[in-house]
């Protein structure tokens, strides 16, 4: 990617499903090594615009673009997107009974990475590492994928597939909702893992406890498929100084749920 | 050399034909016809006998219309019910051109290319053309070879169980079997005899308007085990074809018998036209002690598929199993199960069934547990689960349950699902192609059966299901 070329860059957009709009007009820059946090009331739009990301077929894109490393996304299939190093982690990850969480990583690794060629044995000692890591029993590599998983069992799941992929821009549509504390200390350790300098991120949440353990550079407040006030350090400063509470004054109580 | 056609219809790889010389006895069913087969098979004038009681008992039938089925009524007289290559096995050339065709169709009989731990037995419309591995088998004791073969070789053998298990007044196909039988496979395992290699039979229809009626008779005595394969395949035609098969199974005290079958059958084109009737009766009798009979069927083709391989436990101990996956495409029907009869004490049954069904395809289960009332602590557990691929499909469960002794523990689970845009979405996201996504998805489904499956077969299985369901999301 050449050097005037965005990391991340939301233009414009709009998406409507069932002929409902839903996004109506987002802009969204994301440069390498950055992690941002959304935030917005229930409907606002935050999953949709999760969705679009990755391209979820319920979702009609009408207007604008979306460009990751110099491609449009919204040209590609969902596949090649992941291909390119775009992850979502779900806030409702379906389960594929029969499927072995091991298998299941080792196809989508190889699928995302069909260059190199890993050996399985070498390919389970990362993942067993991950596991460890991540504070997940060992079982957890032989079970189905996500089938009679708890909540905070699938939040974990999804985390351990962004930590085995190793995508290159991530978005994580509600990760923490649902999680207790200290399941969150554990999400955001894994997440912590990947943030650096050649990965993206975009935390999407309803609570600002999560902002405590995976810091933002910028955050960005979406309502009715707008986003309506973005800041940068010097915002997310204040909100390490002052709390959250005039957020909740601002925008409305429902923004942010403590 | 004679050439072969390659007209493949859509993507049934195995729809080519083989132009080979066929010696055919005029279509119709008579006791004329009947005499003529007999005597095609220089048979012994008790299997005659045989025959001609089954088809006067099949003349006083009628056709069962109770499954869930819907298809026109079969005119028989208008069927081949004796197609064989002309030369026979005497022939260099009709050999060649016979060896071919099973190459072809991934099965090689030749010596050289023989599949290690696999004894195949080939039949070709109404005979049977090959026999792999026959001595190595033979120096254990164990007699693999056509029925054909068997009925003059072993009479005393052939006489002894043959309609035992499913006698020719058990049901009008049956029946018609009994009657028409051209070939099929013989298993004996002797006594106290694990047999080495899994045995196997390919089924091949290749004529046009033959019904092929093959018939299978597996006997285990005590202490013996096999395990034993069946694959079948036909060239893609307009016309509807007709298989009527029956399989006996007999388990004497400790035997054990696996029974595995991939059917792909051709199951005609998109709009339905053509493809194989499937009307198959396969039991299992476990009559010894502590037997065990275990039944697993990857239904993948065929227009109709009616069948019901089940398993009668009349052994004390005895176990009976079901485990099948039946896909149903296009415009296929499939009616199918198991029944499961308790007869003994302490007899136990498994049932796994998968169904999955996309296009406009109708993929019913029907099954039956049956308890009788001196069968003491007997138990059941049964699974069927539906999937539905696409909107179009429907899928039904008819299970039958007849308890008749109070101390019986009989469980029942059944799901339907769907394959959902957001699993595919999912796995998408992943970086899967969709193809992959739904194989993905579809073998997780199948997995409890498909571990039944010896490995190789369980692969070609895997594939089968993916070529399959291609395109059918979407």
């Amino acid at each position: 990617m050449s050097a005037a070329e965005t990391y991340f860059e939301i233009k414009n957009l709009q998406a409507e499903t069932e002929g409902i709009p839903i996004l109506k007009g987002v802009d969204l820059t994301i440069r390498q090594g950055e992690t941002h946090a959304l935030m917005g009331p229930n409907g606002s739009g935050k999953s949709t615009l999760a969705n679009v990301i990755m391209g979820h077929p319920a979702y009609d894109v009408t207007e604008g673009e979306i460009w990751f490393r110099g491609e449009n996304l919204l040209e590609l299939d969902p596949e090649e997107r992941a291909r390119l190093g775009v992850f979502l982690a779900f806030q409702y990850p379906v389960a594929i009974p029969g499927v072995s969480v091991a298998k299941f990583l080792k196809s989508a690794y190889d699928a995302t990475h069909g260059d190199e060629k890993v050996k399985s044995a070498a390919f389970l000692k990362e993942l067993r590492e991950n596991i460890k890591y991540l504070e997940v029993d060992d079982s957890f590599i032989n079970r189905y994928l996500n089938d009679g998983f708890s909540g905070g069992e699938k939040k974990r799941m999804e985390i351990l597939q962004m930590l085995t992929l190793k995508p290159k821009f991530a978005v994580m549509d509600e990760t923490d909702s649902g999680l207790d504390i200290d399941a969150l200390k554990v999400v955001s350790k894994g997440v912590n893992k990947l943030t650096g300098p050649d990965f993206g991120l975009l935390v999407i949440t309803h609570y600002e406890r999560i902002l405590r353990y995976i810091q933002p550079d910028h955050l960005h407040i979406l309502i009715d498929g707008k986003i309506v006030h973005s800041g940068g350090p010097e915002l997310v400063k204040r909100l390490e100084e002052s709390g959250y509470d005039w957020v909740r004054e601002e925008f409305g109580q429902e923004v942010l749920v403590s | 050399m004679s050439k072969e056609s390659t007209a493949i219809l859509d993507d049934y790889k195995y729809g080519f034909y083989t132009d080979i010389e066929a010696d055919s006895v005029p279509k119709g069913l008579s006791e004329e016809v009947i005499r003529i087969i007999s005597a095609k098979k220089n048979e012994p004038e008790w299997m005659l006998e045989w025959r001609l009681q089954a088809y006067r008992w099949w003349l006083k039938q009628q056709p069962p219309r109770w499954a869930h089925l819907e298809y026109p009524p079969i005119d028989f007289q208008d069927i081949c019910y004796y197609s064989a290559p002309k030369a026979g096995a005497d022939s260099p050339e009709a050999q060649a051109e016979l060896m071919a065709t099973f190459e072809r169709l991934g099965v090689p009989l030749h010596e050289r290319d023989r599949m290690a731990g696999v004894a195949v037995d080939a039949v070709f419309d109404s005979v049977s053309v090959a026999t792999t591995h026959r001595e190595m088998l033979a120096e254990k004791g164990i007699i693999f070879c056509s029925i054909s073969e068997a009925i003059i070789e072993h009479p005393e053998l052939v006489k002894k169980y043959l309609g035992t298990v499913v006698p020719y007044t058990d049901n009008y196909y049956a029946s018609l079997n009994s009657a028409v039988f051209t070939d099929g496979s013989f298993c004996y395992i002797p006594k106290g005899v694990r047999c080495p290699v899994d045995l196997s039979t390919y089924f091949r229809i290749n004529a046009l308007d033959t019904g092929q009626f093959e018939r299978t008779l597996i006997v285990a005595e005590d202490e013996a085990y096999v395990s034993y394969l069946e694959g079948c395949t036909a060239p893609s035609r307009d016309r509807n074809q007709l298989h009527a098969a029956v399989v006996e199974l007999i388990a004497l005290d400790r035997a054990e018998i696996k029974y595995a079958t991939v059917q792909n059958w051709y199951a005609g084109d998109k709009e339905g036209k053509g493809g194989i009737y499937n009307f198959v009766t396969k039991r299992g009798h476990c009559r010894g002690t502590h037997s065990k009979i275990s039944w697993t069927q990857v239904e993948a083709g065929s227009a109709i598929t009616w069948k019901y391989p089940s398993v009668i436990m009349e052994g004390d101990h005895s176990v009976g199993e079901f485990y099948s996956v039946a896909v149903t495409t296009n415009k296929m029907q499939a009616d199918t199960g198991t029944k499961m009869i308790h007869v003994g004490n302490n007899t136990k049954s498994t049932i796994v069934s998968k169904g999955i069904s996309a296009g406009q395809s109708i993929n019913s289960y029907r099954g039956m547990v049956q308890v009788l009332p001196d069968a003491k602590n007997c138990r059941n557990y049964s699974n069927c689960d539906s999937m539905l691929i696409g909107g179009e499909c429907s899928a039904n469960t008819f299970p039958y349950i007849e308890s008749e002794n109070s101390s019986a523990i009989i469980e029942h689970e059944a799901t339907t699902s769907r394959v959902s845009e957001d699993q595919i979405f999912y796995l998408k996201s992943r970086g899967l192609s969709e193809e992959d996504a739904i194989s993905m998805v579809v073998n997780g489904f199948a997995r409890e059966v498909f571990k039944q499956l010896p490995l190789e077969f369980s692969v070609e299985a895997v594939r089968l299901l993916e070529m399959k369901l291609e395109g059918s999301i979407g």
